[in-house]
């Protein structure tokens, strides 16, 4: 099962390779994995999406923690939190099909970033659901080149 | 504040953290630390004859005495050779502070000379490291360094300095307070866990208290004995946790698992309650994970959350320190009998295990006046069992019979490598807890092979006078290898005689008088050293050359020549289950 763990960590100096190089020593995968300044310029926040099994994601946990660097670790609830991904797919345009891109684009609410002779780049936000729809849509017109920020996500806030 | 360089705060924050003594070698990036040391008195440094011994040494030294032990090596090779010391360290949870000497910070990722990525190639196996790059951080990465090395689960830490780091100024101040906001270790145990495994202990028939490293760690072995007394709990250690209850105390089992005594092995299979402290189910002790403790309910006691449930689950986890869930644990019973609540008896299963231990007691056979390593161990044991001894092993048989023979009756006196195995710990280990307990009686159990990994320390225990006595079981053999050669192997002494030269038939594996002789004659190699050197072939000298050993002033080391192909019995072949323990050479047929 998926899970996304909200990282709270110290802003220092080889702290992401402390974190990899966990993962891969205790044989754990990560989907994906996205660092960011936090509201605390001392905190930095890592969102590892990360497939395991309970008993793995405990000890995955529990492993993170013993990391001196490592403040914080939530697992999020998708329910109860905000998940969001971004991406950039650049996908080959003619003439004739250029207005059927940006027609998908806009269903998506996503916009185009670029454009030339040959191609389109459709920038999109949203969940990874969203994020598939599109590259499924957009995939018959060939797509050149893709990228994905991974997930970042929040938890909701508190409910009154 | 005093303006100095960061060598000399180097030296000023290790006086604050109570450091007398380090164990290093130098080298060209260390030259501002080792003027440093040079003018200065307060902290005394013992030059090593290799890195990794160093390390080790700190790590004996912390072994022996709790306190954090020091080493310092240079750049690149130095801090390669300190790896094998700081992984031995982090498996073993030893508080060690690993210093190296690292390229100015200009050249930092050039491929430099003597520029080695000490911290990126030690990640794994320290408890937390630091590459400092400005004076100003110097004192506060020491404080860090110590106070982590030391608290929660203990563990090896690593500052990595680089030279212009040394000759920069500073003004020093040691700082008072720490700023960890991710490191918080658990002591007090849950009350509610605590209170639940003090119910399930008055609940059961058939306790047994496995406990390991954490007990010395947390110097909780009064501790422990007394609530094994005071509930009628037998006790089995784990290699770790040898001495902390007297092996002639009746509830002791002594040791478990691969080598464990059989008396031990079979109350962990048959018991109905096993209370872990401070131990981490490692697979030397469980053998076969899915065949360990099925259907019996466990306490986990540990202070690192990460080892609860993570080979085997807990039942009644509880987080925390050993020696302070020891004392609320009692405190629980206690409180549990006063409002007279149903207590099993313990007799039925006391008087098992007494039966056990009368039926199956640790065995060896004797021949004629040769010399058994398991009866030099005995014979050890028994001369200096009124002296404050301490005892340090290499790894193999040799360790293996110090642990089931050497009668440990105090805490930090049996240092071993446990979790790493690694050979060649004992002599530099056995100096660092010599520095550390100058008063205590040091001896060195080592195999041959084992001790030829670090026999240049010889050097460092004469020139420092240092009153070790080295006992080597000599079977010519690499013997736990070949042990496992013999027993599953099909006899093929595939590389592990150490006899063994070119004028030897092709696939020997049938060691005789006449095989080569032993090449370092160790009784010279001593010698050479400086040290004084005995041979021992035949059983009636065993007795004299110990007391000889014990009489000398410095170093001595004893070369018993013993019985070749002796086997280390019992024993549980790696991967399989406890109830498949072989008990001695007659039950392989």
């Amino acid at each position: 099962m998926k899970h996304t763990l909200s990282v709270l960590v110290e802003n220092k100096p080889g702290v992401l390779v402390r974190i990899a190089g966990l993962f891969s020593r205790r044989g754990f995968n990560i989907d994906s994995l996205a660092v960011g300044p936090t509201e605390d310029p001392n905190l930095s926040r890592m969102t590892i999406v990360v497939g395991a099994a309970e008993h793995s994601l405990e000890q995955i946990t529990k492993q993170l923690n013993k990391l001196i660097n490592v403040v914080k670790i939530s697992d999020l609830d998708p329910v109860k939190s905000v998940n969001r991904e971004l991406a950039l797919i650049k996908v080959n345009a003619t003439s004739k099909t250029r207005t059927e891109i940006i027609e998908i684009a806009g269903i998506f609410r996503s916009g185009i970033v670029d454009v030339s002779k040959n191609s389109l780049t459709v920038e999109v936000t949203g969940t990874i659901d969203k994020l598939e729809a599109i590259e499924e849509m957009l995939r018959p017109y060939g797509i050149v080149e893709f990228v994905r920020t991974g997930r970042i996500a929040l938890s909701r806030g508190q409910k009154e | 504040m005093k303006k100095m360089t960061g060598a000399e705060a180097l030296l000023k924050s290790l006086e604050e953290e109570g450091v007398d003594i380090v164990f290093g070698i130098p080298g060209g990036v260390l030259l501002p630390i080792y003027e440093a040391i040079y003018k200065q008195d307060k902290i005394k440094h013992i030059l090593m004859r290799h890195e990794q011994c160093a390390a080790h040494a700190a790590d004996g030294y912390a072994r022996a005495t709790g306190k954090a032990g020091v080493c310092i090596a240079t750049s690149g090779p130095g801090a390669t050779n300190l790896v094998t010391g700081i992984a031995n360290a982090y498996m073993d949870s030893v508080p060690i502070i690993a210093i190296t000497g690292q390229v100015v910070t200009p050249v930092l990722g050039t491929d430099a000379f003597q520029e080695a990525d000490i911290t990126g190639i030690t990640l794994p196996i320290v408890k937390h490291s630091y590459l400092v790059k400005d004076v100003n951080d110097l004192p506060k990465a020491i404080k860090e360094a110590f106070h982590i090395a030391l608290t929660g689960r203990p563990g090896p830490v690593l500052i990595d300095i680089p030279k212009d780091i040394t000759t920069a100024m500073i003004d020093f101040k040691y700082p008072e307070k720490l700023e960890l906001p991710g490191y918080k270790p658990t002591y007090k145990g849950h009350p509610k866990q605590v209170k639940q495994a003090a119910k399930a202990i008055m609940e059961s028939k058939k306790p047994v208290i496995y406990a390991g490293g954490g007990i010395i760690a947390s110097d909780a072995s009064k501790e422990l004995v007394q609530l094994a007394e005071m509930a009628k709990i037998p006790v089995t250690t784990t290699l770790m946790g040898i001495g902390m209850i007297p092996s002639d105390n009746k509830l002791a089992l002594g040791m478990l698992g691969m080598h464990g005594t059989q008396y031990a092995n079979k109350a962990i299979i048959n018991n109905d309650l096993i209370i872990a402290l401070g131990v981490r189910f490692d697979d030397r002790v469980t053998g076969k994970l899915s065949q360990f403790a099925q259907g019996i309910k466990i306490i986990h006691v540990d202070i690192d959350p990460a080892e609860i449930s993570k080979n085997i689950e807990a039942m009644i986890p509880v987080v925390g320190n050993a020696k302070d869930v020891l004392t609320a644990l009692a405190k629980e019973i206690s409180k549990f009998r006063e409002k007279g609540e149903k207590e099993e008896s313990k007799k039925a299963w006391l008087d098992q295990i007494a039966k056990w231990k009368k039926e199956f007691p640790l065995s060896y056979e004797t021949s004629g006046n040769g010399v058994n390593p398991q009866f030099v161990v005995e014979e050890i044991s028994r001369l200096t069992g009124k002296k404050d001894t301490i005892i340090t092993t290499g790894v193999g048989q040799n360790q293996m019979w110090a642990a089931q023979y050497y009668n440990a009756k105090k805490p930090r006196s049996f240092i071993s490598s446990g979790g790493l195995g690694t050979m060649g710990f004992g002599l530099p280990s056995a100096i660092g807890a010599q520095f550390g307990r100058p008063d205590s009686t040091v001896w060195v159990i080592d195999g041959d092979g084992s001790f030829q990994m670090v026999s240049q320390e010889l050097a460092t225990a004469t020139i420092n006078d240092l009153p070790i006595n080295i006992a080597i079981l000599n079977n010519g053999y690499l013997g736990m290898v070949r042990q496992w050669q013999q027993l599953f192997f099909g006899k093929n002494y595939s590389q592990t005689c150490l006899r063994a030269d070119e004028t030897c038939p092709v696939g020997c594996s049938q060691p005789i008088d006449e095989c080569p002789k032993y090449v370092p004659d160790f009784v010279k190699l001593a010698e050479a050293y400086c040290a004084k050197g005995i041979r021992v072939s035949k059983k009636d000298e065993v007795e004299p050359a110990i007391k000889e050993a014990m009489k000398t002033k410095g170093p001595t080391l004893i070369d018993f020549c013993v019985a070749r192909e002796e086997n280390v019995f019992p024993m549980v072949p790696a991967g399989a289950s406890l109830h498949e323990m072989i008990a001695s050479e007659e039950d392989l047929g």
